[in-house]
């Protein structure tokens, strides 16, 4: 009898809050109202899922997620339930299958991904799913990462039968300025729709037509415009929203991601690189709730291009006359000149513009290499715009808040800086990671006033071209290092190619500097990788304290209160409690 | 495997689909009874809940103008604070609702099982030549056919709900039953001289 029992598993799960729940014959706990489809994926046990997506309301159409479910039967009046020895009611399993993402996990619930009802239930979805479907996988963008080829490989049937006349739809259409839909490719999932509507809240894509001749449609004159446009590629489980930018550029069974951030602004928008060999593909959102929840802007996911353009630079370069062309040269002998004629400089003349797109351990290294030079005159270049009200921070640097951590500078200083080179003040500059023709305001012509102009960057630039001594440092794909979002966040960028050419990255170009300029002390002199410089910064910064490489993971970790947040994210978190 | 040519959806949306029986019906126009009408009917949901006066709407304006117009479909999303594809899918959902203009009287035949057994296919085709229509011109994107006069117009639906009574058809509102050629001729006349 029950009562012998000092407690069942239903009451000890409840006082946790939770509900126990047989999934293929084993017990688990999960919290109450968790939906089935994610208890089930949680304990890997998977359940397949076309229009189900956490972000996003549940639709609950495609019928994918079939699963086999069962409770305690109901009980006659007066009856008291019986527990058996495990202190579990019997479960009795209903006839048809439900689906798992619509419904939620209740106390003594089984659910069966293995049996007949739902194997025959998927089997039955995707071979309808299929009977109008153009099968043109070999030539579809989707191909290898598809939902429809995944679960069809998984749980479909290796034979048709339909043999009516499939029915046409519009294939190949422009539905936006970066966007393609194949409407027989399209399973009818909404996921797009929804998207469009909940998140971006532009109601631009809807459902036309009925039946067999559904498809999904933007209104006569309009087109899927939004900067947010392509997160509807990432999710719509086939191919038939495809990216104008990435198709028919590569299988994606040859592409490597690598997880990193997005270096546009200051949200520091979790992604990841899709390469093959020393080539960037394509640029995707990766999952951080408190970043950029599953999404990104469409004008930075496409802002890659200039990593593998021909305007990189791959060697050292050197101006030996003031009028000579600059002239290849190698590293070693060529960071010997320089300490050699920055040591000659007077530090009162010499200025640093350094940047907020360098990485903590890069601005760390600069901080010591003014320390050493006896360098007053260093600030980044500011860079702000306005937030857009989603993801994009109105800082359009990726590391303002590691500028003014590590160097305690915000840019504000910089216009003196400036007014020091035209006036002739400072004769000297260092420029790392920018073009200070730009934002800064310095043109080519004060540049080359001056008496020595050290560049560091990755791609050719009025300043560049204007310089004494160029050193090829990299993009944010081709170095490992941290930087801290305008939330006050540290993340990791992870290295996805190799530094192009005889290119190196940054960091290790500063730390070269340094160690020619005589620096001795510094641990991060003799650092191997920025890992080693991140170490050091944690034993100097309070902030930083207790920090490394390992706990900030892929999904980083909060180290200051900035105070400032971001508009998508505060949106979502009353929607996920 | 054949396939069977379908148009693009989009553009079919787009497309302006002149019919003669626009002559009939008054152009679709805003008007202050117009708005007056919505508003009571958007009144008749609670607060916040325009969207479901999207189907009425839709019937009142076709209704007076026939069929729902491209500018109809504007009226209606801005007036229930919908969108424009949402009012269209809407349009395309139902067979019922027109994006073409019918002919002042507009036949519907039954080919549903029941009428299909009892002559309802044959008298489709009979009732085309009597009016003018070529039956071939009946597609699944566009299912009504449009005599030249813009008096008539005809279109194959589903099950009238009279089934023991076939072949049953419908002209504007109103419900025929036990069909034949001969009453067809007399309906024909009949309606023809109607005013
Ligand atoms: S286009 Fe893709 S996301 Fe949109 S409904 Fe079709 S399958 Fe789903
Ligand atoms: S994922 Fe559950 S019905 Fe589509
Ligand atoms: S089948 Fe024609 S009225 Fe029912």
């Amino acid at each position: 009898m029950s009562s012998e029992q000092p407690i069942l598993p239903k009451d000890a799960a409840a006082a946790e809050g939770k509900v126990n729940v047989q999934i293929n014959g084993k017990w688990h706990r999960f919290p109450k109202g968790t939906r089935i489809a994610d208890a089930c994926n949680s304990v890997g046990v998977h359940v397949p899922c076309f229009c189900y997506h956490p972000k996003l309301s549940v639709a609950g159409s495609c019928r994918m997620c079939l699963v086999e479910q069962g409770m305690p039967p109901r009980l006659a009046p007066g009856a008291t339930p019986t527990y058996n020895d495990d202190g579990y009611q019997t479960i009795q399993w209903m006839p048809r299958a439900i689906v798992a993402c619509a419904n939620t996990v209740a106390e003594n619930m089984g659910i069966r991904t293995d049996g007949t009802v739902c194997r025959e239930a998927r089997r039955a979805v995707l071979e309808f799913l299929l009977t109008n479907h153009p099968l043109d996988c070999p030539i579809c963008d989707q191909a290898g990462e598809c939902k429809l080829q995944e679960y069809t490989a998984d749980y479909g049937q290796p034979s048709h039968r339909f043999t009516e006349a499939k029915i046409k739809k519009g294939k190949n259409i422009s539905i936006g300025p970066r966007v393609n839909l194949d409407q027989e490719r399209c399973v009818l999932c909404r996921r797009c729709v929804r998207f469009m509507k909940e998140i971006v809240g532009e109601e631009t894509l809807g459902v036309v037509g009925r039946g067999g001749h559904n498809a999904i449609a933007c209104y006569p004159g309009k087109t899927l415009d939004s900067n947010y446009s392509m997160n509807v590629v990432d999710i719509c489980p086939v191919g038939a929203m495809t990216s104008k930018d990435f198709r028919f550029k590569m299988r994606v069974w040859f592409l490597k991601s690598t997880p990193t951030i997005d270096v546009n602004c200051g949200t520091g928008t979790n992604i990841n690189i899709w390469t093959r060999e020393q080539q960037v593909y394509r640029i995707t959102p990766r999952q951080n709730d408190e970043v950029n929840s599953c999404w990104m802007p469409d004008d930075h996911r496409l802002n890659y291009k200039y990593i593998n353009a021909p305007e990189r630079l791959l060697t050292p370069l050197i101006r030996t006359d003031a009028e000579a062309e600059q002239q290849p040269a190698a590293w070693e002998p060529l960071l010997r000149a320089v300490a050699e004629q920055l040591r000659l400089c007077k530090s009162s003349e010499l200025a640093i513009i350094a940047s907020a797109r360098l990485t903590n351990e890069e601005l760390y290294l600069t901080k010591h290499l003014a320390d050493l030079l006896g360098i007053k005159a260093l600030d980044i270049v500011p860079r702000m715009g306005e937030s857009d009200g989603m993801l994009i921070s109105a800082d359009r640097n990726p590391n303002t808040t590691g500028a003014k951590l590590i160097l305690g500078r915000d840019g504000s200083s910089l216009p003196d800086i400036v007014r020091g080179v035209k006036i002739g003040r400072i004769r000297s500059l260092i420029v790392l990671g920018e073009d200070v023709t730009a934002e800064a305001g310095i043109s080519a012509e004060q540049l080359g006033e001056l008496d020595y102009l050290l560049v560091v960057a990755h791609s050719e630039s009025p300043t560049v071209r204007a310089a004494d001594v160029v050193l090829p440092g990299v993009t944010f794909a081709e170095k490992y290092g941290t930087m801290i979002n305008v939330t006050g966040r540290i993340q990791r960028l992870n290295r996805a190619i190799e530094p192009l050419g005889e290119a190196r990255a940054d960091w290790d170009i500063l730390r070269a500097l340094l160690q020619e300029c005589g620096e001795a002390t510094l641990k991060a002199v003799r650092a191997t990788s920025s890992m080693d410089i991140l170490e050091e910064m944690s034993e100097q910064f309070e902030a930083l304290s207790g920090v490394t490489w390992a706990n900030i993971g892929n999904c980083g970790r909060p180290v200051l209160e900035t105070g400032v947040t971001i508009p998508l994210i505060e949106r979502e978190k009353p929607r996920k409690s | 495997m054949t396939m069977t040519e379908q148009p693009d959806v989009i553009e079919v949306l787009a497309e302006a689909k002149p019919s003669p029986g626009e002559k009939y019906y008054p152009p679709f126009e805003v008007t202050p009874e117009l708005t007056e009408k919505a508003k009571e009917y958007i009144a008749m949901y609670p607060e916040g809940k325009e969207l479901s006066a999207v189907l009425p709407l839709i019937h009142l304006v076709q209704e007076k103008h026939g069929f729902i117009c491209p500018q109809s479909v504007l009226w209606i999303a801005e007036t229930c604070r919908s969108t424009p594809i949402h009012v269209q899918g809407i349009v395309s959902f139902y067979p019922g609702i027109r994006t073409r203009c019918p002919g002042k009287w507009h036949i519907r035949v039954c080919h549903t099982i029941a009428c299909a057994l009892s002559g309802g296919e044959e008298l489709l085709t009979y009732i085309c030549e009597k009016i003018g229509v070529d039956p071939k011109t009946m597609t699944d994107a566009e299912p009504m056919a449009v005599s030249e006069d813009g008096l008539w117009s005809i279109e194959a639906v589903e099950c009238l709900a009279n089934c023991g009574f076939g072949p049953n058809i419908m002209i504007n509102d109103t419900l025929y039953s036990q069909m034949d050629r001969a009453k067809v001729d007399a309906l024909v006349a009949e309606y023809s001289k109607k005013a």
